[in-house]
């Protein structure tokens, strides 16, 4: 019970990164950490009591394990993640070329 | 044929990455060929459905039978957005043969669109959870990178701020379809619906139901989560403008809340109470802060917020005469909403400027974007005969018949005001005294005016679909919103 | 770079490569596949680059190749998943399936690995060097 509440935590913190960090990359980071936490929760979701690798060998009997299903869609959305961080990062690198700072208070051109 | 609505536009963006450096057409060809293709199939689809006795069409991809395996599931609410979509992105991707011209590197807007296009085909027609969020997340990012096309400054900024808080609306969709599957051990939208009917409803359904709303509510536009909206849609080209806001946010905001909350998780009276009081606030909201705008795009955006919340309202009464009108108010919307932004455009390609204070009298010298434009804002305002009027008329005769005479009467007043702020941007841009500095501006290339008449002569027709032998277009769709529940037994009675 | 890291990179990254395609061709025996093999053959790359500077992994490696190379497996990809229409289904599994554990087994799981893994190495080479060419030439 406490895992799943530690991964609401580590929610908080990245929610708590992006809204009051005045930094861009430092928002990219609590973006970061709350697809970390979404997926690390759904990986608990899967568990089951004395589960072991979901992983057949040649040699091995079947015991129970844990829910493979979880680990597939875990792996397409830290995948997803990937890409949207790079593309976020390199619209930063290019934000910093045209307005020459990285503090979020000096890019509001856009208003009203 | 299902996963040709997916395959074609992605084979299309990589085979149009893989040569467009070389040949600089191959861009325009293979883009329009495949629009065109995939607008010929979407009716064919919908005529095959009406041909087909149950109504439904499901296909096993892959051949694993759910809800083991992912399906693919073709019902009247998928064929009406599948029409409205692509007929969109047909003429968008006609107008964006000249308009593009001015960017360099044509052939990666067109691979990046044809991206965004099986992003949007896959959301509607898929019948599994996850594979609606990875499709998602695909029409998602490459509309990101759309936004910061132009590398403005003001592209950049208003992107970085699009794509922080979509991806966090996606992280919030995420832990929803994890707390759902954790709840119910199924991905498959039918089997969920299945084993909630026997499971019955908890608390957690509750709080799933308040994550899905706020994750869709912000691709959506509804009003708590729009402030992306304003900023992300006035950067982008004209083109991209035109796609976001005409089909982008309905489809994967609106279709994705209307098939979960109705068919999926079920709907109690307080969620579509809420979901009456968010459309209002939208209405009101994007209509009393569009009337003070300089910018026309930003003007244009803010309306599309208004008119996102006349059709939120619309969903929440729940009569089908009000889902009705909701649905065909999308389809109105989706077609002027394009057109007023694809004139945006025409008027930034000849004059470079988006600031109203500076135009005035453009019509002599853009005759037809002129008379366009006025089609376009005359029905959006709701003045009869055009085909907003109609779905206007609609909403309103069904709030009143629901009993909410006072919302029915807020969203009179927000037409009004609509109208006010229209009559506005057409006085200021269009007659009125010719500035002296756009003696010399000539009309707009040919495939833009062609999709703009097309739009046009669209919008005065919509209103026939009301006549009982089109009216089925839309009634199909409602009533596949309106079963509800039941529709986990229909799609698994229809798998062979 | 110094000396250590040079010496050091000079031995290791061609066994970093050959892991990594070992990871991708095992895929549906061993945890792993498309994905994560990719990323290994794009460190390998990255390797180079952060050793030795962008020319000599560019030389290696240069950016018109890894794009046609990225274009060609997501065209692999969605090929082997259309050809599946010949067994009737979107992305049916219409190669033989053989016996199980064996390495040529499992019908287009790994074929599909294969195109992943195309896609996923180019890409984040790409990406890599599109960053660094963006970064030098605003130093400029």
């Amino acid at each position: 019970m406490s895992i799943y509440f530690l991964c609401l935590v580590l929610l908080s913190i990245g929610v708590y990164c992006i809204l009051r960090k005045r930094n861009l990359i430092k928002i990219v980071i609590g973006l970061g950490i709350i697809e970390y936490a979404v997926n690390l929760f759904f990986i608990l979701v899967g568990y089951r009591m004395y589960g072991r690798a979901p992983i057949l060998a040649r040699s091995e009997e079947i015991l129970n394990m844990v829910d493979p299903l979880v680990q597939a869609l875990v792996l397409t959305a830290i995948v997803i993640g990937l890409a949207t961080t790079a593309l976020i990062v390199a619209i930063a690198i290019r934000i910093y070329e045209k307005y020459g700072t990285f503090d979020i208070t000096k890019i509001n051109k856009l208003k009203g | 044929m299902l996963p040709l609505f997916v395959a074609i536009p992605l084979a299309a963006a990589f085979i149009i990455s893989l040569i467009g450096k070389r040949y600089q057409r191959a861009g325009d060809v293979l883009a329009n060929l495949s629009s065109l293709v995939l607008l010929a199939l979407s009716f064919f689809a919908f005529l095959s459905l009406n041909s087909h006795s149950s109504n439904i069409l499901v296909y096993k991809v892959g051949g694993w039978i759910p809800p083991i395996g992912i399906c693919m599931v073709l019902d009247g609410l998928t064929s009406f957005m599948l029409i409205t979509i692509n007929l969109v992105s047909c003429l968008v991707t006609i107008y964006s043969i000249s308009y593009m011209e001015k960017y360099t590197s044509k052939y990666r807007f067109y691979s990046l669109f044809m991206l965004m296009l099986a992003g949007m085909n896959g959301v509607i027609i898929t019948g599994d959870m996850f594979n609606l969020f990875v499709f998602l997340e695909i029409a998602s990012i490459a509309s990101y990178a759309l936004v910061a096309f132009g590398t403005e400054s003001d592209e950049l900024e208003a992107s970085f701020k699009y794509a922080i808080m979509g991806s966090v609306a996606s992280s919030f969709i995420l832990l929803g379809i994890a707390l759902l599957y954790s709840y119910t051990s199924s991905l498959n939208m039918a089997d969920i619906s299945a084993v909630l009917a026997v499971k019955g409803d908890s608390n957690i359904v509750g709080f799933i139901s308040v994550l899905f709303l706020m994750g869709f509510g912000l691709k959506a536009a509804i009003m708590p989560f729009h402030a992306w909206l304003p900023d992300a849609h006035p950067s982008a080209p004209a083109p991209i403008s035109a796609m976001l806001s005409g089909i982008f946010i309905k489809t994967l905001g609106i279709y994705a809340l209307l098939r979960i909350f109705f068919n999926v998780l079920g709907v109690s009276s307080t969620l579509l109470f809420l979901l009456i009081i968010l459309g209002i606030i939208s209405m009101s909201a994007g209509a009393f802060l569009a009337v003070g705008q300089r910018d026309i795009k930003r003007m244009l955006a803010y309306s599309s917020i208004s008119q996102i919340g006349y059709i939120i309202f619309a969903v929440g009464i729940g009569t089908p005469l009000a889902i009705f009108g909701g649905l065909f108010h999308l389809i109105n919307h989706a077609i002027f909403k394009s057109l007023l932004f694809l004139n945006s455009g025409a008027i930034e390609y000849s004059t470079k400027t988006r600031d109203l204070d500076q135009m005035g009298g453009l019509g002599k010298h853009l005759p037809l974007t002129g008379y366009t434009s006025l089609v376009g804002s005359t029905s959006i305002s709701g003045i009869p005969p055009l085909s907003g009027f109609w779905s206007k008329l609609i909403i309103i005769v069904a709030a009143i018949q629901a009993k909410y005479v006072g919302f029915a009467v807020i969203a009179v007043l927000i037409s009004i005001l609509t109208l006010a702020y229209y009559l506005k941007l057409q006085r200021k841009a269009f007659f009125g005294e010719l500035n002296k500095r756009w003696e010399k501006i000539k009309e707009v290339p040919l495939s833009m005016r062609l999709s703009m008449v097309i739009l046009s002569v669209l919008c005065i027709i919509a209103g026939l679909i009301l006549i009982p032998g089109l009216r089925g277009f839309i009634q199909q769709a409602v009533d596949v919103i309106l079963v509800g529940k039941q529709y986990a037994g229909i799609v698994l009675g229809a798998v062979q | 770079m110094t000396l250590i890291v040079k010496t050091i990179t000079r031995l290791t990254v061609g066994l970093i490569l050959l892991y990594g395609i070992y990871i991708v061709l095992h895929g549906h025996l061993t945890p792993g596949g498309g994905f994560p093999g990719g990323v290994i053959i794009a460190l390998s790359f990255i390797h180079l680059m952060l050793a030795f500077g962008k020319d000599t992994a560019l030389k290696r490696l240069n950016q018109l190749r890894a794009s046609i190379l990225e274009s060609l497996g997501a065209i692999m990809f969605l090929g082997i998943a259309i050809s599946g229409f010949l067994g009737g289904y979107f992305f049916l599994n219409f190669i033989k399936r053989g016996e199980a554990f064996n390495l040529f087994s499992a019908g287009i799981i790994p074929l599909c690995n294969i195109a992943i893994c195309f896609k996923v190495g180019a890409g984040l080479f790409l990406i890599f060097v599109a960053l660094v060419v963006l970064s030098n030439s605003q130093e400029k």
